[in-house]
């Protein structure tokens, strides 16, 4: 049975379904029942901005609400994973891995290779990303590459409902640690999704939109600003863009996005984080080296600039890759559309 | 002089009685404490041969304190160790062939020469890693305690770190996390007086590290961490109280090194004569020796048969490990992730 689910329950759904099926998934985050200890009811915030609302009435203590010791309790979160729990840690904003790297650097993502294939760590750390919800430079940021950068770490990044609950499942279900990023300003788009459980695997983009004439390669928010600018693009220049949303960047489906370059000539890479050693320069040094021959222009890279989240809006706006810096850049790989 | 005094004992009057373990557990005792010290001193030979790749850091002089309280232990409680780890691992049953191996980078080793002298982990035995982090088990023990504590199995979890790793946040944000969530945890304080190369008086601003404990809330108890029997009695008691949900505790073992931080060390920072004082008298061996053969339970002839086995098996160790193959170039990208 499909039917309409926004993003926020899409996640909350997964969550409620994984622990259904798996007694060893617990949850473990700042305030994902809210209320603990408190004169009031529990399960008062169900998370910040209550992903996990309910969840605590139908699992009751395998919801642990922590204390505000971020490197405490996702470093347990580790450990219980290594010690044959599927634990599922909320870290709230990613921004905050500041305060927790170490567990995750240094521990989760070395246990495997450092011991020697003997380990296992299948803990999820959620959190959200990205900006446009003016919360300013410490609680905007799409850290995604400070994350696939590390060997170790798998990093997944859903533009919609459908994948959120599917993506989730597959990073439950999934052996190593995963890096589960949330677009908070994703939380209330909404999607077909089907009741029942179903994981979409690691590694396999998804291609939203077919075209001929550029591959433009997104994930998270930016996919959605990627396909506004294609239909811009079809209208005014006739120009039809191929959208590939990666969905996981860690691992990458570089397949799909090498044979669309191949068809199409042309790339454009949109990526929310900052500019430097960033999915985007990722994928267009890939592709400059595994596809130089197919390439009729230059790779062009839209993201924001290399500058913290500002936060007044007016700023803001501008930070965040837009569908017309998209378009322009599409163009900027026709020069003879941008002639005409 | 900066040279330690034994402490008064919280259980120095047990010091006094007659030996209180069955003569089985004193043999096994003063076998492994032989072992972890056999295999020190001859990887300070080896080192300075040479032949060692990379860091050691030795565990001589501290035996007594991972011996008596990994005798309380079984494979299914688990233990988070430091980069000083070599004692962690012998005395929870680490095969001593494949740490030598392992510290030689050879493929025989119990992390396929991958980890190496600092990240040796067995997690069939309970052996979640030495680490090279500072305080960073402390967290991973928490999960471990609280995958035990959802289990149901009564398992205990232990984190060792020194005087130096007392001061990280993680230390001291696990002592919190597990003191709220009443876990099976035993914090370990190794003060040998040094982190590195760092007095403890000038890195501490409390005089008693229990008082760190008394502040989080936990019981804290300080034993002379060269008395095995005073050692192996505080972890006997904090361990079963632990296991029965008397939640969690800090033991604090004052002992020394007879080495440097690592090998290699001048240890120009200690005082003149400080090391030859400690190994003539605060020798935690000898001392164990002295006494189980003073109260006539174990004879001179029993422990030098055990010398013997040991001085073997480290030989054996050794040129195995010398004469074992090295990790071929498919190791290197082995073993990153579980599912590819």
């Amino acid at each position: 049975m499909s039917r309409t689910l926004s993003f926020k329950l899409a996640i909350n759904e997964a969550l409620d379904l994984e622990m259904r099926r798996d007694p060893t998934v617990i949850l473990l985050g700042e305030d994902i029942v809210g209320g603990s200890g408190s004169p009031g009811e529990m399960d008062a915030w169900g998370g910040v901005l209550g992903v996990t609302k309910g969840l605590y009435g139908k699992h009751g203590n395998r919801l642990i609400d922590t204390p505000l010791s971020e490197s405490a309790y996702i470093g347990a979160a580790i450990g219980a994973a290594a010690c044959g729990m599927r634990p599922v840690a909320e870290l709230m904003f990613l921004d905050f891995m500041g305060v927790c790297f170490d567990q995750i650097l240094n521990q989760a993502a070395k246990f495997r290779y450092m011991f020697g294939g003997k380990a296992k760590t299948p803990v999820v750390i959620r959190a959200m990303v990205g900006a446009g919800f003016r919360a300013a430079a410490q609680h905007s940021q799409m850290l995604t590459p400070m994350f696939t950068h590390v060997p170790g770490l798998k990093v997944v990044c859903p533009s919609n409902a459908y994948d959120a609950k599917g993506l989730l499942i597959q990073s439950i279900r999934d052996d190593d640690p995963v890096i589960f990023c949330e677009h908070k300003n994703l939380y209330a788009s909404e999607a077909d999704v089907p009741a029942e459980p179903y994981a979409i695997p690691f590694g396999e983009a998804n291609v939203v939109r077919d075209g001929r004439d550029v591959t433009i390669v997104s994930y998270g928010l930016t996919v959605h600003r990627a396909l506004e600018a294609a239909a811009t693009l079809s209208k005014r220049s006739g120009l039809e863009a191929e959208v590939i949303d990666l969905r996981t960047l860690s691992p990458i489906d570089w397949d799909t996005v090498i044979e669309s370059v191949e068809n199409t000539g042309r790339l454009v890479v949109v990526d929310e984080a900052n500019p430097r050693c960033s999915i985007a320069t990722d994928v267009a040094a890939y592709v400059a080296q595994h596809a130089f021959g197919a390439l009729k222009a230059a790779p062009q890279m839209v993201t924001a600039p290399h500058t913290p989240v500002p936060f007044s809006p007016a700023l803001e706006d501008l930070y965040i890759p837009s569908a017309d810096a998209i378009a322009a850049a599409v163009l900027k790989t026709h020069p003879q559309a941008l002639a005409a | 002089m900066s040279i330690q005094t034994p402490m008064q004992s919280t259980h120095g009057a047990l010091s006094n009685n007659p030996i209180p373990l069955e003569k089985d557990a004193l043999l096994a005792s003063y076998r492994t404490m032989r072992t972890i010290r056999d295999f020190e001193e001859r990887l300070h030979v080896e080192f300075a041969k040479g032949d060692i790749p990379g860091f050691v850091h030795l565990y001589a002089g501290e035996e007594a304190c991972a011996t008596g309280i990994m005798m309380h232990l079984t494979d299914s409680d688990r233990i988070a160790s430091t980069h000083r780890g070599h004692g962690h691992c012998i005395a929870k049953g680490v095969d001593v062939a494949e740490m030598m191996a392992e510290i030689y980078g050879k493929s025989s080793g119990s992390c396929r020469g991958k980890g190496g002298s600092m990240h040796i982990a067995d997690l069939s035995k309970g052996m979640m890693g030495a680490n090279g982090i500072l305080g960073a088990g402390a967290p991973l023990i928490c999960g471990a305690a609280l995958a035990a504590k959802f289990r149901g199995d009564g398992g205990v979890g232990i984190t060792f770190f020194g005087d130096g790793a007392a001061n990280q946040g993680t230390v001291l944000e696990s002592m919190n996390l597990a003191a709220i969530w009443n876990l099976p945890v035993i914090f370990v304080l190794e003060n040998n007086g040094y982190a590195e190369a760092t007095s403890v008086i000038y890195a501490t601003g409390v005089d008693s590290f229990l008082d760190r404990a008394h502040g989080f809330g936990l019981p804290g108890v300080s034993v002379d961490g060269t008395d095995f029997f005073a050692v192996h009695k505080a972890a006997g008691e904090l361990i079963a109280k632990a296991r029965a949900g008397g939640g969690p505790a800090l033991l604090e073992c004052k002992m020394v090194r007879f080495y440097g931080h690592f090998e290699g060390d001048s240890q120009t920072y200690k005082a003149k004569g400080e090391n030859d004082f400690n190994r003539l008298n605060r020798d935690c061996l000898k001392i164990f020796a002295d006494r189980v053969t003073a109260a006539g339970v174990v004879s001179d002839a029993e422990i030098a048969l055990l010398d013997r086995e040991v001085a073997n098996l480290i030989d054996e160790a050794v040129s195995s490990a010398k004469s074992a193959p090295q990790p071929t170039h498919h190791e290197l990208t082995s073993d990153v992730y579980v599912s590819y």
